[in-house]
C-alpha cells in the first residue's frame, strides 16, 4: 500500500515536471505554471509519506500558495502570445538533456556506491516540536541569518519598486 | 446519559463500522467522517442562505424571500433545482479545461480545511500533528482557484476581479496567519484539538478559560475575524467580486452548476474560517460555564458557530465597501503592525505570570491592554491621514 503510493505519486511527479517544460499540447506559460504547482504538490505528498508534515504542509503553503500565485499574477500581466509562438530550439535542447543526463548520472552513480549501506539516522521525528527545537538550538544561526537575508532582499525590492527616488 | 448524547456521533460511526470486516474498517471510518461532514455542512449551507437573506431583509427593512414554502424556508430547494437545470455556458474563447477545474480546486481544499475542525470531543476528522498549519496550507490553493476561473474566462472582468482577489487575498493572509501564532504560542501545539484541550477548565470555577477573554486573544480575535472576512471575500472586502464595479468578478463567465459550486465553497470556506476562529479563540467545544456541561460538546460548537456566522451577515448588512487603497492600507499599515505587537503583548502575557505580588493580575491585564491600545491608536491615526484631500475629475466636470 505505502509503497504504490510512492510509486504513484513518484510517477506524478517526474510526469508532471516533465510536463512543465515539454507540453506537446500547450506552450502556454499558464499551463507550465499550473504543472509546476501539481509537481509541488506530488512532492508534499512525498513528504507527507516520510512523515514530514511540517515540511509538506509548509511546502503547499509557500510554493504552491504564495510563490506560484505570484509566479501567475506576474504572467498574467504579461503578454503571452510571445512566449506561446515560442518553439523549442535544438541546441537548447541538447544542452538540456546534457546538463540533466549528467546530474542523473551523478545521482545513480553515488547511489549505486552508497546505496544498500543503510539509512541515514534521522536528525528529527519529522514532528514539528523537535523540528522548532533544533532550529532554534543546533540551527539558530543559519535561521537568523536567512531571515536577515530575506529582510534585505524584501527592503531591495521596496526601494527598487519606489518610482520617486530622494 | 449526557456522555451517550455528547458522544452520540462517535458511537453511531463505531457502530456503523462493526458491521464490516476488520481489514475495511479504518477506511469505512474515514469515509463515513468525508460524507458526514458534506452531508452537515451541504445542510448548513442551505440553512445560511436562507437565513443570510432573511436577515440581511429584516436589516433593510424588507421581508425577504417568503414565497417558497412556510416562511419561504424551501427557497433553497428552489434555488438548488434552478441552478441544477440551468444551461452551462462556457465561453468561446475560454480555457475549456482549466474553466472546468476551478470550482473543483476550489472546493475540495476547503472540504480538507473542515476536516481539520474538532467539531465535538472525540470528533475531530483527521487528527493532524500540524493541523492549523495545513488548514492553511489548504486555504492556499483557494487564491489558485480564483487565479484559475478570472484567467480562463477570458474576459476583462474575470481578470480584474481575480487579480483584485489575489491582491487581496494575499494582503490579508499575513496578518491572518499572525494573528494565530499567539495562540499556539500559548497553547504551545499546532494540533487543533490540543488547543482546544488548552482552553477548557473554569478560573475561580466559573468563567471559562477561553483564548478571547484575555488581552491579546480578544486582540488576535478581532484581527482574525476582519482577517477572514476579506479571505472569504465577503462585505465590506467583497472588491472582487463587487457587482455594481465588475458585474461578478471572477465569477462573471459562470453559469449553472459550477456558478453553485462557487457560491457553496465561499460559504464552507466561510465556515471553515469560522471554525478555526471558533477552535482558536472561543474554547471550541467547551461550554461556557461548569454547569452547562450537560449540553453536548458538538451543540456547543455549532452555536458559537452559528453566532459568528449571524455576525458576518450583520457586518455585510451594515458596512459599505472598501476602496481598492484604503483595503491595501489598512492591510499593510494597520492589521499587520497590530498583529506583530500582539505577538509581543502575548509573550509579555507569557512571561509576566510568574509575578506573585498583590494585584499582580490586575497589572498584568492593565499593562497588556496598554501596550495594545497605543498603538491602535496611534496606527489608527496614522491611516486617517493619508486621505487625499480633493479629487479632480478630468472627464466628469
Amino acid at each position: 500500500m505505502h509503497d504504490a503510493f510512492f510509486y504513484i505519486f513518484a510517477i506524478l511527479t517526474v510526469f508532471c515536471a516533465v510536463m512543465v517544460v515539454a507540453n506537446p499540447v500547450s506552450r502556454s506559460p499558464i499551463t507550465s505554471a499550473m504543472f509546476l504547482v501539481l509537481t509541488i504538490t506530488c512532492m508534499a505528498a512525498l513528504f507527507v509519506q516520510l512523515h514530514a508534515f511540517f515540511l509538506a504542509a509548509v511546502q503547499i503553503l509557500v510554493y504552491a500558495g504564495a510563490v506560484m500565485v505570484l509566479f501567475l499574477f506576474v504572467i498574467m500581466l504579461l503578454d503571452l502570445k510571445e512566449e506561446e509562438r515560442r518553439r523549442i530550439k535544438a541546441v537548447s535542447a541538447g544542452l538540456g538533456t546534457l546538463a540533466v543526463g549528467s546530474i542523473l548520472f551523478l545521482i545513480i552513480k553515488s547511489t549505486l556506491q552508497f546505496g544498500q549501506a543503510g539509512a541515514i539516522p534521522p536528525h528529527t521525528e519529522g514532528s514539528t516540536a523537535s523540528l522548532g527545537k533544533l532550529l532554534f538550538s543546533n540551527y539558530v544561526l543559519p535561521f537568523e541569518i536567512l531571515s536577515l537575508l530575506l529582510l534585505v532582499a524584501m527592503v531591495g525590492v521596496i526601494l527598487l519598486s519606489k518610482k520617486d527616488l530622494k | 446519559m449526557t456522555g451517550q448524547l455528547d458522544q452520540l456521533f462517535v458511537s453511531l460511526k463505531q457502530w456503523l463500522v462493526s458491521f464490516l470486516p476488520q481489514a475495511a474498517q479504518p477506511m469505512a471510518g474515514i469515509l463515513l467522517s468525508i460524507s458526514a461532514i458534506i452531508g452537515a455542512f451541504a445542510t448548513m449551507f442551505a440553512i445560511t442562505t436562507i437565513m443570510e437573506r432573511k436577515i440581511l431583509g429584516r436589516i433593510q427593512n424588507r421581508l425577504g424571500p417568503n414565497r417558497v414554502g412556510p416562511f419561504g424556508l424551501l427557497q433553497p430547494a428552489a434555488d438548488g433545482i434552478k441552478m441544477l437545470t440551468k444551461e452551462d455556458i462556457v465561453p468561446f474563447a475560454a480555457d475549456k479545461l482549466v474553466h472546468f477545474l476551478a470550482p473543483v480546486v476550489l472546493i475540495i481544499p476547503v472540504a480538507l480545511a473542515l476536516a481539520m475542525i474538532p467539531y465535538g470531543r472525540n470528533m475531530t476528522a483527521v487528527d493532524l500533528d500540524a493541523g492549523i498549519l495545513f488548514f492553511f496550507a489548504v486555504g492556499s490553493a483557494t487564491e489558485l482557484s480564483v487565479f484559475m476561473a478570472g484567467w480562463s474566462s477570458q474576459n476583462k472582468y474575470s481578470l480584474v476581479g481575480a487579480m483584485r482577489a489575489i491582491a487581496q487575498m494575499i494582503s490579508y493572509e499575513m496578518p491572518l496567519v499572525l494573528s494565530t501564532v499567539s495562540v499556539l504560542m500559548m497553547a504551545g501545539t499546532l494540533s487543533l484539538p490540543l488547543i482546544v484541550q488548552a482552553q477548557s477548565g473554569y478560573i475561580y470555577e466559573i468563567l471559562p478559560r477561553w483564548n478571547v477573554f484575555t488581552p491579546w486573544g480578544l486582540a488576535g480575535f478581532v484581527l482574525f475575524m476582519i482577517a477572514a472576512t476579506a479571505e472569504s471575500n465577503r462585505a465590506p472586502f467583497d472588491l472582487p467580486e463587487a457587482e455594481s464595479e465588475i458585474i461578478a468578478g471572477y465569477l462573471t463567465e459562470y453559469s449553472g452548476f459550477k456558478y453553485a459550486l462557487f457560491f457553496m465553497a465561499e460559504y464552507w470556506g466561510l465556515f471553515a474560517v469560522s471554525g478555526l476562529a471558533v477552535t482558536l479563540f472561543l474554547g471550541g467545544w467547551n461550554a461556557p460555564f461548569p454547569f452547562l456541561q450537560w449540553v453536548p460538546s458538538w451543540a456547543w460548537f455549532f452555536a458559537k458557530l452559528g453566532t459568528i456566522i449571524f455576525g458576518f451577515i450583520w457586518v455585510r448588512g451594515t458596512l459599505p465597501r472598501l476602496r481598492l487603497d484604503q483595503l491595501m492600507n489598512f492591510a499593510w499599515k494597520f492589521l499587520l503592525p497590530m498583529s506583530l505587537i500582539n505577538i509581543v503583548v502575548t509573550a509579555m502575557w507569557h512571561f509576566s505570570r510568574v509575578f506573585q505580588f498583590v494585584g499582580a493580575r490586575e497589572m498584568r491585564w492593565v499593562l497588556c491592554a496598554l501596550v495594545l491600545a497605543i498603538p491602535y491608536f496611534f496606527l489608527g491615526r496614522a491611516l486617517g491621514e493619508g486621505r487625499p484631500a480633493k479629487r479632480n475629475y478630468k472627464f466628469a466636470e
